[in-house]
């Protein structure tokens, strides 16, 4: 069946990731046609999308869909051997944040999963990427998914990244310069001087968001960093088999001489904060600027597009990004919720206070990042801010469970995708680095956060 | 799911050219609560086709008279970008969609059509742009959609469109991917001793 001269072939998968609400379909289909998982412990399932997160949670769900997926989610992984982080598990969290953390993403991995920011594992040198539910029982019955070869394009971060820049500044800057559907049809590489620059947790924000430019898969050749991130994790490999590893991993690079079909370069000199404005992950501006005006743009289909966009976020051509003003922030979601990210938020809100008109919540990645956040006091700076500290999950980064939006309300969000409705229906969404949601919180609008003489931001040791 | 097979389909098609139609809009969350593929159609497109009361909205384009019974719709490019969910696709089978046409389709969206029976034709950017201009107009929105010889019949024009063979057998034939797949449980027995010889930590434990 598989067609070699159209570029599919059939790819062999190391990992995946299960959660509650995409995989229930897929094993319905193993069931109904008599099939076994392959190799069960090459999965392990999470339950992160529709739980709650407030205090004192238990096994059971804000509504019954939730309810009847988790219950669903846990036969399933029961009858087909599979391991299972349920909600109430000490090592529950969003997928994504939960694989790195056990070692279970290696370099040189190949990792398929059912949700589209598998692309995170693009930062340890693992080729990850989003599949759907079809592909889901494909990969449980065959340990392989029929795979389309992609284009690539090599990104090249250059030069150093100002003060105060983070991860998510960078990828927000690149999905705006080569747009939404810059690298659909591509894999992305990452590499230049401002890669190496990064940690592994920063260069998991850029590959989580590759995927909101296009981009099938990313990944970035493995360096140090990775290796020493990697070593001490529960699942990594240990003495002689690690040295044998790291040996290999060492030569995971694209040669000198690849060539590649596309090649973008990114200066990271002159980025500024971003933040998005509309309801497309390419429609952001640097903080210092205004509304654009669709009625300065030549494309006809692109104007409609802005008009459209500007209606249903309330805002107006023109106006100063900086003076608008919030009604909620959110810290959370894969892109931004690691122990980095809270590190860098507390940066922010040490000493502050959230404005009065204004509710913050910041929930986890995982239940580890959690206890690491109390073990450093962050919780305290986050609580005496005014902020809300709640138990991890994927919460309002697109409000499956009870943590929504309500209709025209503005969110300051550490999250990944502005569409329409994503965080609760009509709820408007402004994309931005942790950092920057701190800022906003405290000033009750969208704000510079290099305004605010916060400390140099020295996220892989703390405060 | 199991899906009817076509080699040619006639009806009407509708335009929908915005750029970057992401699962989200073509498929909300509160829709995304099940386990199994069914009622899917009730949730397609639902904060554009109803009113927050819960009425239809009339300007939505498959509300109109004239595209009420819409089996093709013309796309802006990326549609189908975002989540993952395959229950978008479903959604759009149920609601009675058999194809999209666009300039390009997000790559999830489109592996996840192929498995569902949606034929996702991507064409030139002038092809598109006349198939658009002839789905507005409801005097000239009916379409053949025909598998067989890759082309769309207008009432003014035929273009021809390219598709993986693969893919082409698989939406005239219906094939069992797993099954087929599996026909070769040998050979990937194989590669998986051969895989973890060579790199022993990555056998799962």
């Amino acid at each position: 069946m598989l067609d070699a001269a159209s570029g599919l072939l059939l790819l062999y998968i190391d990992r995946t990731v299960l959660n509650e609400y995409t995989s229930p379909q897929a094993f319905s289909g193993l069931r109904e046609a008599h099939r076994r998982v392959w190799r069960p412990e090459a999965a392990l399932g999470v339950v992160d999308h529709v739980n709650p997160t407030a205090a004192g949670r238990t096994r059971t769900m804000p509504d019954p869909g939730g309810q009847l997926q988790t219950d669903y989610f846990a036969k399933n992984c029961a009858e087909f051997g599979i391991e299972l982080f349920d909600v109430l598990h000490p090592m529950q969290g969003i997928e994504h944040v939960v694989m790195p953390e056990l070692g279970a993403i290696m370099p040189g991995m190949t990792v398929a999963a059912g949700d589209s920011h598998t692309t995170t594992y693009g930062a340890f040198g693992a080729l990850g990427f989003g599949i759907g539910t079809s592909d889901i029982e494909h990969y449980l019955a065959t340990q392989t998914v029929i795979y389309r070869r992609l284009k690539n394009m090599r990104v090249n971060l250059s030069g150093r990244r100002p003060q105060g820049i983070t991860a998510k500044d960078i990828v927000m800057a690149l999905i705006r310069k080569i747009g939404a559907s810059g690298a659909t049809g591509y894999a992305i590489e990452f590499a230049g001087a401002g890669l190496g620059d990064l940690s592994v947790e920063g260069r998991m924000t850029i590959c989580n968001m590759a995927v909101e430019c296009g981009a099938r898969g990313a990944i970035a050749a493995p360096d140090e960093a990775v290796f020493a991130y990697v070593a001490d994790k529960p699942r990594a490999p240990r003495g002689e088999a690690w040295e044998r590893a790291v040996a290999a991993w060492r030569r995971l690079k694209s040669d000198d001489a690849t060539e590649f079909d596309r090649e973008v370069d990114l200066p990271l000199t002159s980025i500024e904060p971003m933040v998005t404005w509309g309801t497309s992950p390419d429609q952001s501006m640097p903080i210092s600027a205004a509304i654009p005006d669709p009625r300065t743009l030549g494309d006809a289909d692109k104007r409609r597009d802005y008009e459209r966009a500007l209606d249903y976020m309330g805002l107006a051509p023109g106006q100063s990004i900086s003076s608008i003003k919030i009604d909620r922030a959110f810290i959370g979601s894969c892109t931004n919720a690691r122990i980095e990210d809270l590190r860098e938020a507390a940066f922010v809100l040490r000493g502050r206070k959230v404005a009065p008109h204004v509710r913050a919540m910041i929930v986890p990645g995982s239940s580890s990042v959690r206890r690491q956040a109390e073990a450093e006091g962050l919780d305290l700076i986050f609580k005496s801010a005014g902020f809300e500290w709640r138990q991890a999950g994927c919460s309002m980064c697109l409000a499956m469970n009870d943590d929504v939006l309500a209709p025209e309300e503005r969110c300051a969000s550490s999250t990944n995708r502005n569409f329409e409705g994503r965080q609760g229906a009509r709820g408007r969404t402004h994309l931005m680095s942790p950092a920057m949601v701190a800022a906003a919180a405290v000033a009750g609008r969208l704000a510079d956060v290099r305004a605010m003489d916060v400390p140099a931001m020295d996220v892989a040791h703390g405060l | 799911m199991g899906f009817e097979h076509f080699a040619a389909s006639f009806g009407l098609a509708a335009p929908m050219p915005a750029a970057n139609i992401d699962t989200d809009v073509i498929m909300p969350k509160q829709f995304l609560k099940g386990i199994d593929r069914a009622g899917l159609d009730a949730g397609l497109f639902y904060g554009l086709r109803f009113a927050e009361n819960g009425a239809p909205n009339p300007d939505f384009i498959l509300n109109k008279t004239a595209w009420r019974d819409t089996r093709f719709l013309v796309v802006g490019p990326n549609f189908g970008c975002g989540s993952s969910r395959e229950h978008a696709v479903w959604g759009l089978r149920q609601f009675g969609i058999r194809a999209l046409i666009g300039t390009t389709f997000a790559g999830i969206f489109f592996d996840n059509c192929a498995r569902n029976g949606l034929l996702a034709i991507e064409a030139s950017s002038s092809d598109v742009a006349l198939l658009m201009a002839a789905a507005t107009d409801p005097k000239r929105n009916h379409f053949c959609v025909d598998l067989v010889n890759q082309t769309i019949t207008t009432e003014d024009s035929v273009i021809r469109y390219q598709i993986d063979e693969s893919r082409k057998t698989a939406l005239m034939r219906g094939l069992d991917a797993i099954g087929v797949t599996l026909e070769g449980r040998e050979a990937i027995a194989l590669f998986e001793d051969m895989h973890f010889a060579q790199n022993p930590w990555l056998r799962p434990s």
